[in-house]
């Protein structure tokens, strides 16, 4: 399992390196002028587009190809999805929506109408309609408080109060019961809210559980607990997350006392904890294996205790060490959080693929997994964006 | 864990001859002992507290735990199976089997094509060309940054969509069938129900092909190992292709004919709603799944080759240059073999993923090992084993994946004096 392990942890450094950013022509199967300036430079679009688009008769011929197929494409595309498509259907006399003008332009043009029908449904699942300003706020705390934790100024430890509090307002909003809102349970939660829910809650749990796993399995005078954190981590990240998902919900209520029947969400958020854990133990692993020993050294030199050298020393250089590839892992956690649906969670992707089974929009789903995949890209987009910033940022200043 | 203790493996010299154990919070030996003891305890108090709930559980329910359901006849049918099976005939072990053939298949042909895709992608966006350059790095961003499940369900859906059998055979006026997209070549169909193809009709003489072909490559493989003998002796390299294209091609051909070449196609006919005849090559599930993980996993692998291509010093390049090799030539003979070294360790991770990943079959009722567990589970009520079971089999091809990538690492890497 130890090969495992070495080959997967190469992996997360790797996919770090590949976010560095590459000049606009990088090396190249030609010539390959790596930090160069791009060439072409000074010279003028025409002189640009010589020595980018048409330097020789190969890469001419490839330019014009792949130029008729993307204007072919797009042009496709912009008549099936912005002239030829459908913005709204007229109701019906029993107020439901009349498809037809839809069935009319199938195959020719788009039906963004069953958007507009379907939307709430999407972002807020079953989640009562009347009380959907509760779940649209919690998106909005959740989104400033990304923002927030992202500004580099708000890296201290108040931080953590500003998480604990947003985290309970959020909690208040969802449920509901005091200041005259009424009651939501669990079950009816759903869409954006939900998936925000999983993985934000995921990570924060599991982080600090991370940090332990991490700092246990590099220990080197207690083999006990080393041996349990391995076998945690390599059995976590050896099988996939939808095994440990069955897990959670078929045989988590075989495991609690009788009586006790924790709900699928709070299953879920569990396997997605214990999930998260192992992943991020693995990339703060790296921190620490990364920080020089003089260190860890200096620190015992000083009488330091263990968590004393840990707290002011170790974490607080290991972890900025690995925040890049902290920020990938959590964007592959952002998007794993849709594999819920496979255990009956109405999360983003779950409320849109069951919005689209409703009869009368059977036949546009395209249209749904595709203002799906937007939302989800915006979110993964940022994320990757500012991973990069932080990435060039950090290196600046390492390298001085 | 006070780390200062030095490890007496290591550093043999400096370590202080061994006192005994002191029985004494001021010894950090017992210290360590101590808080070992009591995370192992609470741990196992814990298991403990979750077993006997388990076993209470169960008995209330009267599941008999144990693996005999293996056994039983099981009552789920399977669309896809590389082996025989029927449902209500054969047990739930052979379902489970047929599952992790199913998903073998997936990760095999999968991983194949994700890695010459993904390769592609990677030397694309290191082109000096900008759009190509542009278009992969747009590709990379895109498919990386939309969960990989969202990806499956739009192409199942973008398949389901394709037309009806009876509508990929329209046939012109003269009663032939023109060739199109869904239709490219004689006997190939391609429409909602899958990509169904025209079989050959086996005899004697296909097994006596095959059988030459398999001594073809025996013969190929000896070939090449003289040939490179040869070259490290005298310097001169014997050619290789010929002999390989006379034992791979010309022995085959020459069996086949001369057990008198028999070649009949059995071809896809049109019934009223479905396909007979010929073989389903791609069905909708596989062909979805397959091109999903392809494409995503080939996002992930262009950036590793990307990276791997950059941590090769450009002066490889430009000495390789100064010999006069060609642009391609030094990309494959000199760079790439390079950049293996650096590409191999986390390929190997991407690899496991797409095999964890194909998982996801179960969103859209490809019938891999998880899916067929679930019903399992669903069916018997073995949650315990169904889930052991799934996990173990996932933990088998891991190890196996990356034992096999280790070999062939440890086979390119650098050896150094």
């Amino acid at each position: 399992m130890s090969e495992l392990t070495t080959t997967t942890r190469a992996g997360a450094g790797v996919s770090e390196a590949a976010g560095e950013p590459v000049p606009s022509v990088a090396g190249t199967a030609a010539v390959p002028i790596i930090r160069n300036a791009p060439a072409g430079a000074g010279l003028g679009p025409v002189g640009w587009a010589r020595a980018n688009l048409f330097n020789s008769w190969w890469s001419s011929a490839v330019t014009l190809l792949l130029a008729y197929f993307l204007v072919k494409w797009t042009l496709g595309f912009l008549g099936w999805g912005v002239l030829n498509a459908v913005w709204s259907v007229p109701e019906t006399a029993a107020g439901a929506m009349d498809p037809e003008r839809c069935r009319a332009a199938q195959g020719a043009g788009a039906c963004w109408a069953m958007i507009g029908d379907k939307y709430r449904f999407t972002l807020f699942g079953r989640y009562p309609y009347d009380e959907q300003w509760r779940p649209a706020v919690v998106v909005a705390l959740f989104l400033g408080l990304y923002a927030i934790s992202a500004m580099r100024r708000f890296w201290r430890k108040e931080l953590v109060l500003i998480w604990a509090a947003t985290l309970t307002v959020i909690g208040l909003l969802m449920w509901g019961g005091v200041l005259g809102m009424t009651y939501v349970p669990q079950d009816n939660w759903g869409g954006l809210p939900l998936t925000l829910i999983l993985s934000t809650f995921g990570l924060a749990l599991g982080f600090p559980l991370a940090i332990l796993v991490a700092l246990g399995r590099r220990s080197t005078n207690m083999p006990a607990v080393r041996l349990i954190c391995v076998v945690y981590v390599e059995l976590i990240r050896g099988v996939p997350l939808i095994t440990v998902l069955f897990m959670a919900s078929v045989m988590f209520p075989l495991f609690m006392p009788e009586g006790f029947n924790p709900d699928k969400l709070l299953r879920a958020q569990i396997a997605f904890i214990l999930f998260a854990a192992a992943y991020l133990a693995e990339v703060v692993r790296g921190g620490l294996q990364a920080l020089p020993k003089g260190q860890y050294e200096a620190a015992d030199a000083m009488g330091m205790s263990y968590w004393k050298k840990t707290g002011l020393i170790v974490l607080p250089q290991a972890l900025r060490l690995v925040i890049p590839p902290l920020v990938n892992t959590f964007i592959g956690f952002f998007k794993d959080t849709s594999l819920v649906i496979i255990i009956g969670l109405f999360d983003l992707l779950g409320a849109g693929k069951n919005a689209v089974n409703d009869p009368i929009w059977q036949a546009y789903s395209t249209e749904m997994y595709l203002f799906l995949g937007a939302i989800y890209f915006a979110f993964c987009f940022v994320m990757a964006r500012y991973s990069r910033g932080l990435e060039q940022e950090f290196s600046r200043t390492v390298r001085r | 864990m006070s780390g200062a203790a030095a490890n007496p493996r290591s550093m043999p010299a400096r370590t202080a001859p061994k006192k005994p154990l002191q029985f004494n919070w001021s010894d950090p030996r017992f210290r360590n002992i101590v808080w070992q003891v009591l995370i192992v305890g609470t741990l196992a108090l814990i298991l403990w507290f979750l077993v006997s709930n388990t076993q209470r559980n169960l008995a209330a329910r009267n599941v008999t735990t144990g693996f005999t359901f293996l056994g039983q006849t099981a009552a789920m049918p399977i669309g896809e199976h590389l082996i025989p099976y029927e449902s209500a005939v054969n047990t739930w072990g052979r379902a489970l089997l047929v599952g992790i053939l199913n998903t073998l298949k997936v990760a095999i042909v999968g991983v194949f094509f994700a890695t010459i895709w993904g390769t592609l992608v990677g030397v694309a966006r290191l082109s000096k060309n900008w759009l190509i350059a542009k278009l992969a790095a747009t590709y990379v961003e895109v498919l990386r940054d939309v969960p990989l499940l969202l990806q499956l369900f739009l192409w199942y859906a973008l398949i389901q969509s394709l037309p009806v059998p009876r509508d990929a055979f329209k046939p012109a006026a003269d009663g032939t069938v023109p060739l199109g997209i869904l239709h490219p070549l004689p006997g190939v169909f391609l429409s909602n129900r899958g990509l169904q193809v025209p079989v050959l009709e086996w005899e004697t003489a296909h097994w006596a092909a095959l059988a030459a072909f398999v001594i073809g490559i025996v013969g190929t493989v000896a070939w090449s190992r003289a040939a490179k003998r040869r070259q490290e002796e005298t310097g001169v390299r014997p050619k290789v292709w010929p002999v390989a294209l006379g034992l791979l091609v010309g022995l085959p051909l020459a069996a086949w004919a001369a057990m008198g070449a028999p070649f009949t196609l059995e071809m896809p006919v049109a019934g009223r709603f479905n396909l007979t005849g010929g073989a389903l090559l791609v069905s909708p599930e596989f062909g979805a799944l397959t091109f999903g993980l392809t494409i995503y996993t080939a996002a992930y692998i262009a950036e590793i080759v990307r990276s791997g291509i950059l941590a090769v010093p450009t002066g490889q390049w430009e000495a390789a240059g100064a010999l006069g090799l060609r642009p391609g030539r030094v990309l494959r003979q000199v760079v790439l073999p390079q950049a293996m070294r650096v590409i191999i360790p986390p390929m190997t991770s991407q690899y496991l993923n797409l095999t964890k990943n194909s998982s996801l079959a179960v969103g859209i009722g490809y019938q891999d090992v998880t899916s067929v567990a679930n019903t399992t589970m669903n069916q018997t009520g073995q949650n315990i084993e169904g889930i052991a079971l799934l996990m173990a089999v996932y933990l088998i091809i891991s190890l196996g994946i990356s034992f096999y990538m280790n070999r062939y690492n440890a086979r390119k890497a650098l050896v150094e004096r």
